[in-house]
């Protein structure tokens, strides 16, 4: 394990494919280290102190990531957030101000604004904190409709596993709500750094203008890229909560033409993964049929998430020093 | 009053000459003035009027006060401001816009024109008492909901028809609020990548055609606010070609500085000292906002000086308010990207900065020609200068530029009103 030049980890665009891949490669270190061990602890991250400071309700991800700082041994602390709004609290200067000042070594931010945690790591680069070396690293856990640079570290280190270390030429379908996807964004950045096809499968109303520049190609027609024979779709979860400006007809109708029905699955090649980042709306993205199906990862995908986190704070807090 | 020489002076950047001055007039040469002032190397230019300026007095002082608003207007060379009516209360009543107009003439650094609000708090339901701030001793000739849209046509085609009759002119903030709900930047790739909800151009778009059908309609004025995409100057084009003709109406149109110089790449580090209204956009539209005010299609040039406290803008983009400051930049900038390449010369920046924007407003003793028998109000300015621009170091209570540490050309080195020196050496005259 070696050092790579990561101070934050606030996007999977700019990553570069040495970067991405080291991090994917030590996440199968700790997933190697961990396996059959009756004590799953890594004396890694002993004395550093992670802060998971959260803005918006996440079982899986803060579960992932405390679970990660733990089994390194690191002391994690939670923070729940609400209300971020100027003059309701707090600012969010402030409050990451003061986590740095009491010692937080790693502060991961998940926030309901796009940059917010671009804002916290340049005001903290900017001050500088932190008595151990004058750093403390951001690491974004989801950032409005941004970024979510950890699952889309998960979701390559699952499809290494299903198939293979050399993702090169695989080619991934990205199905469902790309305009306020998260983890759409950060998958296309990452999928086309390791070198796979990506495919955007989505109505028009669901695809911000200006993806054109992504490094993908877009379709409105599920079956037909289906037809292709993809090695991998990756469903997105419709955020109904974002739902307020009439994008589709109608849950029926969104599930006739993007839902990933048992007889659509049926098309797919034997080797095709499924992917699924949670919570998954069953009946209307997915057919239960098919989360619950061989093909579906979506467990791995939670067991890859803790290593993945595992990596990516092993990088920013360890590096070479603790190796 | 003192009689003023302003030797070797360089009037729209011509040949030198001497002005001189006495009861704020300018005059034929004086034989014995009071006080010469050596203007060698210096370009003397009719003092710049802007039609959008946020004062933020009443309501926002922590931010801007008519007095500091004043003295960043007179450092950037401006003689005459209109002070938009979003304030707290708003503008939109007689007795707010006399308050505004008469802290203006205390303070005394340039003239402060009250713009009244088109509809009631700014709700864009109801007319405001247009006639009656019209009346009012601050004399309202131009009427904006700016920050807003007049969205509703119904309410925008009887305010074009209501402000005929008191020979005012709409100014209008082209936004259709329902294109842009939730937006924080120009919809395109840059907003598409960094999550940034997206406001289109055809929001402004659609508004500046109908708005200008509105007008051609009512024979009414019409003015266009900060005009910022290739697409809204096509839409004037034709406006003006087509539909204009025949008709009473009149169109105008502004353009930023800042619409001229940045572009929406400038939210890449999600620092919302980029954050505005309408948003900045990419470079294919300033570089034809500039043609356009070449051109002439775009009238002139205004700042939308939008001063906001330090905690309005170090925060989350989303959560920031739009505007930047831009009076003690602007002349700089308009110099940087219509003067530097060959787009304008310094006749063309008097017609865009100050000539018309004061015909636009109707006002009578301000953007005149340097020729005796007019008002002594102009500004001297260093076309050789070159500065940094400083946040801190502006007149203005707040520090939001978006050109922090940037160097620019051209500084303004005097200003006078009405045969009044506002500024000496780049500092206020005290």
């Amino acid at each position: 394990m070696t050092e790579i030049g990561l101070r934050h980890l606030l996007s999977t665009e700019g990553l570069r494919r040495e970067q991405a891949e080291a991090l994917l490669d030590t996440a199968a270190s700790m997933e190697q280290a961990l396996t059959g061990r009756a004590v799953r602890k890594l004396p890694t991250l002993r004395g550093r102190t992670v802060v998971t400071l959260f803005y918006e309700n996440s079982t899986r991800t803060r579960v992932s990531f405390e679970v990660a700082g733990k089994w390194m041994s690191a002391d994690t602390i939670n923070v729940s957030a609400s209300g971020s709004s100027v003059g309701k609290g707090e600012s969010l200067r402030d409050t990451a101000s003061t986590l740095a000042a009491a010692g937080a070594d790693a502060i991961v931010v998940r926030h309901p604004a796009s940059g917010a945690p671009h804002r916290i790591a340049s005001w903290l680069d900017r001050v500088g904190h932190s008595h151990t070396d004058g750093h403390v690293a951001v690491v974004n856990a989801g950032d409005g409709t941004h970024e979510h640079p950890t699952q889309a570290l998960l979701d390559a280190a699952t499809l290494r596993r299903r198939l293979g270390p050399d993702l090169a030429g695989r080619r991934v379908a990205i199905v469902g709500d790309v305009l306020h996807s998260r983890v759409a964004r950060s998958n296309a950045h990452l999928l086309a750094t390791l070198g796979a096809e990506v495919t955007l499968v989505a109505p028009p109303t669901l695809l911000p203008a200006g993806v054109e520049a992504w490094p993908v190609t877009v379709t409105h027609d599920l079956d037909g890229h289906l037809a292709t024979g993809p090695d991998a779709v990756m469903m997105l979860r419709v955020q109904a909560e974002r739902m307020h400006g009439g994008f589709f007809p109608s849950a029926r109708e969104y599930a006739v033409r993007f839902g990933l029905s048992a007889r659509r699955a049926d098309t797919l090649p034997d080797h095709a993964v499924v992917l699924h980042p949670g919570p998954a709306v069953r009946g209307m993205e997915i057919a239960s049929a098919v989360a619950d199906s061989d093909r579906a990862a979506i467990s791995e995908q939670v067991t890859a998430g803790v290593h993945v986190r595992m990596a990516v704070l092993y990088h920013l807090l360890a590096g070479e020093d603790v190796a | 009053m003192t009689t003023i020489r302003i030797a070797n002076v360089r009037p729209y950047g011509e040949d030198p000459t001497d002005l001189y001055v006495r009861d704020g007039v300018l005059v034929d040469a004086l034989d014995d003035p009071d006080e010469t002032l050596d203007a060698d190397g210096l370009v003397a230019l009719p003092g710049l009027v802007d039609l959008h300026t946020h004062l933020r007095e009443p309501g926002g002082e922590e931010a801007e006060t008519i007095a500091t608003g004043s003295a960043a207007a007179a450092l950037g060379g401006y003689t005459a401001v209109f002070a938009m009516p979003n304030t707290n209360p708003t503008q939109d009543s007689p007795v707010v816009v006399e308050h505004v107009w008469r802290r203006g003439r205390e303070v005394g650094l340039v003239d402060v024109h009250p713009v009244g609000a088109v509809t009631v708090g700014l709700g864009g339901e109801k007319l405001a008492e247009m006639g009656m701030m019209a009346a009012s001793a601050a004399g309202v000739r131009m009427f904006s909901d700016d920050g807003r849209c007049v969205n509703d046509p119904l309410i925008m085609r009887r305010a074009l028809e209501y402000a005929r009759s008191l020979d005012a002119v709409v100014a209008q903030h082209a936004e259709d609020h329902r294109l842009t709900v939730g937006a924080q930047a120009h919809e395109g790739p840059v907003a598409a990548r960094l999550g940034l909800t997206g406001w289109p151009a055809t929001a402004e778009e659609s508004i500046v055609a109908r708005d200008a059908m509105l007008a051609a309609a009512a024979g009414a004025r019409l003015h266009v606010c900060h005009l910022s995409t290739a697409g809204s100057v096509e839409v004037l084009r034709w406006a003006r070609e087509h539909l204009l003709p025949g008709t009473a109406a009149a169109v105008s149109a502004e353009v930023t500085p800042h619409h001229l110089l940045l572009t929406d790449t400038a939210a890449e580090d999600y620092d919302p000292v980029h954050k505005v209204n309408p948003p900045l956009r990419p470079e294919a539209d300033t570089l034809a906002l500039r043609r356009a005010l070449a051109d002439g299609v775009i009238d002139c040039v205004a700042t939308d000086h939008a001063p906001h406290a330090v905690e309005a803008k170090d925060c989350e983009w989303s959560q920031a308010r739009p505007g930047m400051l831009g009076l003690q930049t602007a002349l700089s900038v308009v110099a940087s990207t219509m003067v530097t390449t060959g787009l304008l010369d310094w006749r063309g920046v008097a017609r865009v900065c100050s000539e018309v924007p004061a015909a636009i407003a109707g006002l009578s003793d301000q953007g005149r020609p340097l020729t005796v028998g007019e008002p002594a109000n102009l500004v001297l300015v260093d076309p050789e200068a070159r500065w940094t621009v400083r946040g801190a170091d502006l007149a203005s209570i707040a520090d939001n530029t978006p050109y922090e540490g940037m160097e620019l050309p051209v500084s303004v080195v005097h200003t006078m009103l009405r045969g009044r020196w506002t500024v000496q050496d780049g500092k206020v005259a005290g």
